[in-house]
């Protein structure tokens, strides 16, 4: 027995799109909510450095609860519902994504923000114009492992019935066949790789000063 | 430490304080707290094949056989390759491509291929483990100061004295921080186990969800997750005491 069936996954590939669909959505949703979140969290934990450690360890013991306990652990208030998963993966992009945007506004040179600050910027330009730019390499790598992390998980919400490429696992596993497991798992690491490789150009776009500096 | 205990007290407060009507359970007079509780003392989860203190054993035994062995093989490779500075370029990006492996889908795959048995559950899972213990030790390694490598050798240090009593002390902090990702890592995936058929923790999950039993999956999620905790607090006591006073850290 071959381990692909070529004709399987001709004869469903509407269902494998929308699952492909449905997973990128998840991925979307989940990375652009703990985007949002993790943001005025991050700027206000620079800003006051005594709620950082907190935080940190708020998103840490969050992170730590595994991902599986945790959408269980949400089914009671939300339900088998898309959003028990979405908060679950948003929970888990936050740790990632405010650890990563303190790190980056703090590792910009004191020395820059104060010649900025002579210069008249306003602390909201400040922000805008010198110090999230100089942050950037160091956001968009939390970004990064974000996602890659969130694409990978995505997978197990399909056993609280979401899931997009891993109901193609449960296909795989309930009927002993081997095609939607392989097409699912292989769909979900050129996903993963794919955006990798995109986020990574978004920055080399994003900032043309540091192009031919070692990273 | 104090906080973590306090932030898991208030999840679990607030999880307990819900009525049980207020999440589509038939009302049997008892909330989820009750429930709960129920399920806790009942004599099943103390005695015989299915009981907690079992199914902790088996989970434990899954992670730690994973991560025995995937520490034999990431450490030596993470810290080579850092203490010679070659090819590291190659071990990283092999590594963040191994993040890229859904677990869930390995584990089933390795049980179509393999069959029912623990050798698919712990293949996955020492996969899961490698890339963040290669990825930690190899940029740890990296990050020791020339200066400090160049004085090694000034006093006459062979390369194993320089390697095991200069850099690997040096790079410790990030060495212990990949082994309490990985190992973390490894005690939420061996919840999988049970899906193929395996024991461990994750017993009560997939056959609660299946029987519709809340209290069940709810009880043994919390069990997996004050676990976790647990294991990270120890493994930040260990590498407390692992990491020489004069490098560790604030915060």
């Amino acid at each position: 027995m071959s381990l692909v069936q070529w004709d399987w996954v001709a004869r469903h590939g509407g269902e494998i799109g929308a699952q492909l669909g449905q997973h990128v959505l998840l991925t979307g949703l989940a990375l652009g909510f703990g985007l949002l979140i993790a943001f005025p969290l991050a700027l206000a934990a620079v800003r006051w450095p005594r709620f950082y450690g907190p935080s940190l360890g708020l998103t840490g013991i969050l992170f730590t609860v595994p991902s599986l306990a945790l959408f269980i652990l949400l089914i009671p208030f939300t339900g088998l519902s898309i959003a028990t998963s979405l908060i679950g993966l948003t929970i888990y992009t936050l740790l990632i994504l405010f650890r990563n945007i303190v790190e980056g506004l703090r590792g910009v040179p004191a020395d820059v923000s104060e010649a900025a600050k002579a210069l008249g910027y306003s602390r909201g330009r400040r922000l805008v114009q010198v110090e999230l730019p100089i942050a950037l390499p160091v956001i968009m790598a939390g970004v990064r492992i974000a996602a890659v992390t969130t694409i990978g998980m995505v997978t197990v919400t399909a056993l609280i019935g979401q899931g997009g490429l891993g109901q193609l696992f449960i296909t795989g596993f309930t009927l002993h066949f081997t095609t939607p497991l392989l097409v699912g798992f292989v769909l979900s690491i050129a996903l993963a790789v794919s955006v990798d490789l995109l986020l990574a150009g978004l920055l080399w776009w994003l900032t043309p000063w540091q192009r031919g500096r070692a990273t | 430490m104090s906080r973590y205990v306090l932030v898991l007290v208030a999840m679990m407060l607030g999880l307990l304080s819900l009525p049980a009507q207020a999440i589509g359970l038939e009302a049997d007079g008892l909330g989820v707290a009750g429930q709960l509780v129920d399920w806790f003392v009942a004599p099943a989860q103390w005695h015989g094949p299915t009981s907690l203190p079992t199914r902790i054993v088996e989970h434990l035994y899954y992670m730690t056989s994973a991560m025995a062995i995937a520490l034999l093989i990431a450490l030596p490779v993470g810290i080579g390759l850092g203490h010679w500075g070659r090819g590291g370029l190659l071990a990283i990006n092999v590594a963040n491509m191994g993040r890229a492996v859904p677990s869930f889908g390995l584990v089933i795959l390795m049980f179509l291929l393999v069959g029912f048995g623990f050798v698919p559950v712990l293949v996955a899972l020492v996969a899961l483990a490698i890339p963040p213990m290669v990825t930690n030790s190899y940029v740890g390694m990296q990050a020791v100061d020339p200066a400090v490598r160049t004085a090694a050798i000034a006093l006459g240090l062979s390369r194993w004295q320089r390697l095991f009593q200069v850099e690997l002390p040096i790079a410790m902090p990030l060495v212990m921080a990949g082994i309490r990702t990985s190992a973390v890592q490894v005690l939420s995936t061996a919840t999988l186990a049970a899906y193929v058929g395996l024991g461990g923790l994750g017993r009560y999950l997939i056959d609660g969800l299946a029987q519709q039993q809340l209290a069940q999956v709810v009880g043994g999620a919390l069990v997996v997750a004050v676990l976790a905790v647990l294991l990270e607090a120890l493994l930040a006591g260990l590498q407390h005491l692992l990491v020489s006073p004069g490098l560790r850290r604030e915060g």
